[in-house]
């Protein structure tokens, strides 16, 4: 049949509608693997050379907090006589007498403290206590606040209202004011908790530790819930959720099967970016007296306990600051890192 | 906008009454009296000052008569300090704290806001870097630490300010330095981020395709849509400064309300304690209240929900 001349139809090819060949077929294939979200995020993250410098200090500074002092000659609470205020590699009299006798000492590589305690060792311990406080404080908030914002955004209404009028009125609480007030009502009923056989724990702890952990468990989750109660409200709109709904799947395994996997990223960012904000109010409270118990150090009552002596012995303040200083940095900086490789919507 | 307003100023309110009852009957847990800690007095002399004080009646009407103080503004006396009242300590310390926050918060919004801009302006450059180096250090360093620094550095070595007091003008420096040095360093990530985030909006090309000038470009487009941010991280700030205030105060020796709140911990003076915490919680929130209400005047785009 002779095609119209004017007619807009399409000149077709039999040969175009033939089964592909193998080798046409061998191109549709997809040659890398399929990358999921962690590879993908850890790939990201190895790139970040800032972010995994702070990871390598970040981790040299825990060998030094958490083995090193498992096998170090001194101990934080050790007053080694005639050894007062010694500076960074110095011996004492005695020491020298028996490195004159041809024995060997272990160096003070940062001197002792007013007591004859070595001070590299109190510092490492005190890291130790610092990071345990930053690292608890942040266990207790992942606990509290990714629950709370889910269950608040996936009640929905006035549930959800009345939720986060709560988080509201939380937020405003200036905190800092907060702990040293809990700090001093919490003192006397955990002394006397501290005497109940099973409790004697909070004694070596110290009951301002303790509030310190309540004051966290009760106020910094906001921020969080926060978070996560945004993050739910868009994925309940999905349509996964809604087909999961359909076919009768229990609210509680949405919740932590669909929305908390969705939520990871975000919730890892956050936890990495508390753990210094927590170290920084431990030490500022240690600073004004309020921290750790008394043997025991933290980097913010060794610096505190520095400042008397700072125009005669100042690296007594120095070298605790710059350790805390150099906490909060890597994990400030890690976890900028993290959120660039995991939660790419929230950079800003 | 109204219903928005009165919601924020309702909220406020419950939150203020949440921290004064709370304040209240934190302090009140306390075990032992006040008057228990120091030398043996006859029982007489213990009711006789606890009826003085107030504290031999039931704590809820304790609780319902301390809130009417408040509601007048009355705050009680100070334990400690014979004879003075909370709110007389606190009217004549806090004018001190406030001199020197204030200067704190308008140097870091001056200095955060220009840096961060300059930053954003010159970005992958030299200057970008040192900003950038210097805000992340800035956010690192703990308060204390660049109080004590400063005064070893300025006060001790070089001699160059006095570091106890406040004697003259120099010794404001390295206080309000000090005070100053987080929020800067915040504001100008802030500042930065949200700088280049509008510079790579589509009405600053505009702008530019009009033929408008550098300054009315930077002036009139992005400062003015960058500094939103900014405006949120004043609340914040204003807490962060009060908190400061402890630090500095009891390292500079300033006699402000900060020092006095610190003092009055550690001889634990109750009602000064009380007293402090629920004027600078009621002083942040209310200050969070201006500002949010602030943000919503200045950014037309948010919705009142």
């Amino acid at each position: 049949m002779a095609k119209n001349p004017i007619s807009f139809q399409m000149d077709l090819d039999p040969a175009d509608f033939l089964p592909a060949t193998e080798e046409e077929k061998q191109s549709q294939v997809i040659m890398r693997d399929s990358i999921s979200f962690w590879k993908d995020g850890f790939r990201r993250l190895r790139k970040n050379k800032v972010a995994m410098v702070s990871l390598a200090v970040i981790i040299i500074i825990m060998i030094f907090a958490f083995i090193v002092p498992q096998f170090y000659p001194y101990s934080y609470d050790m007053q080694i006589k005639g050894a007062n205020n010694l500076a960074p590699m110095q011996f004492s009299a005695a020491e020298q007498a028996i490195i004159d006798a041809g024995g060997s000492v272990f160096p003070h590589f940062f001197g002792t403290d007013s007591m004859g305690r070595d001070y590299a060792i109190r510092i490492m311990v005190g890291t130790q206590i610092s990071l345990l406080v930053g690292l608890i404080a942040t266990a207790i908030i992942l606990c509290i606040g990714p629950l709370y914002g889910a269950i608040a955004a996936y009640a929905g209404g006035w549930v959800d209202l009345l939720m986060m009028r709560i988080v509201d009125i939380i937020y405003t609480i200036p905190d800092v004011l907060l702990i040293i007030l809990l700090s001093f009502a919490l003192d006397g009923p955990l002394k006397a908790l501290a005497t109940v056989p099973g409790f004697t724990w909070i004694q070596t702890v110290g009951t301002n530790m303790i509030s310190i952990f309540i004051v966290f468990a009760l106020l910094y989750w906001v921020n969080m819930a926060r978070m996560v109660r945004s993050q739910v409200l868009t994925i309940k709109q999905s349509d996964y959720v809604t087909a999961a709904r359909a076919l009768g799947v229990k609210t509680s395994t949405i919740i932590r099967k669909h929305l908390m996997t969705n939520c990871i990223g975000t919730l890892i960012v956050c936890a990495t970016l508390q753990i210094p904000s927590a170290i920084f109010t431990e030490s500022f409270l240690s600073f004004l007296g309020l921290g750790v118990a008394v043997p025991l150090p933290s980097l913010g009552s060794l610096a505190s306990a520095g400042l008397n002596g700072l125009y005669t012995y100042p690296y007594l303040l120095f070298i605790p600051a710059a350790v805390i200083s150099l906490i909060i940095l890597s994990f400030n900086l890690l976890g900028d890192g993290l959120r660039d490789a995991f939660d790419p919507k929230m950079k800003k | 906008m109204t219903r928005y307003v009165l919601k924020r100023i309702l909220l406020a309110i419950v939150t203020i009454w949440v921290v004064a009852t709370l304040t209240f009957f934190l302090m009140n847990m306390i075990p032992g009296g006040p008057f228990l800690s120091e030398k043996a007095i006859s029982p007489q002399a213990t009711a006789a000052l606890e009826a003085k004080y107030g504290l031999d009646k039931s704590l809820w009407e304790q609780y319902v008569t301390y809130m009417n103080g408040l509601l007048h503004g009355d705050f009680g006396l100070s334990l400690k300090q014979r004879g003075r009242t909370v709110l007389e300590i606190i009217v004549t310390k806090f004018p001190v704290s406030a001199k020197i926050g204030g200067m704190a918060v308008l140097i870091s919004l001056v200095l955060g806001v220009s840096l961060g801009c300059i930053a954003a302006l010159h970005q992958g450059k030299f200057w970008d870097r040192f900003i950038s180096v210097f805000a992340t250090l800035g956010i690192a360093v703990p308060g204390f630490v660049v109080c004590t620094l400063l005064s070893y550095v300025f006060g001790a070595k070089l001699k160059l300010v006095s570091t106890l007091g406040l004697s003259d003008w120099t010794s404001y420096i390295l206080p309000v330095t000090a005070i100053a040095f987080y929020p800067t360093s915040y504001i100008m990530r802030l500042m930065r981020s949200s700088m280049l985030d509008v510079l790579g909006q589509d009405y600053m090309r505009t702008a530019k395709a009009k033929g408008l000038s550098g300054t009315k470009q930077l002036f009139k487009h992005a400062l003015r849509n960058a500094i939103l941010p900014v405006v949120t991280y004043v609340g914040p700030m204003l807490a962060y400064t009060i908190v400061g205030s402890f630090v500095v105060e009891k390292i500079f020796v300033i006699p402000g309300l900060g020092g006095s709140f610190i003092t009055a911990i550690n001889g634990r003076d109750y009602t000064l304690i009380m007293g402090t915490t629920i004027f600078l919680a009621t002083l942040v929130i209310l200050m969070t209240l201006v500002v949010d209400i602030l943000y919503k005047i200045i950014d037309p785009r948010i919705k009142y929900d």
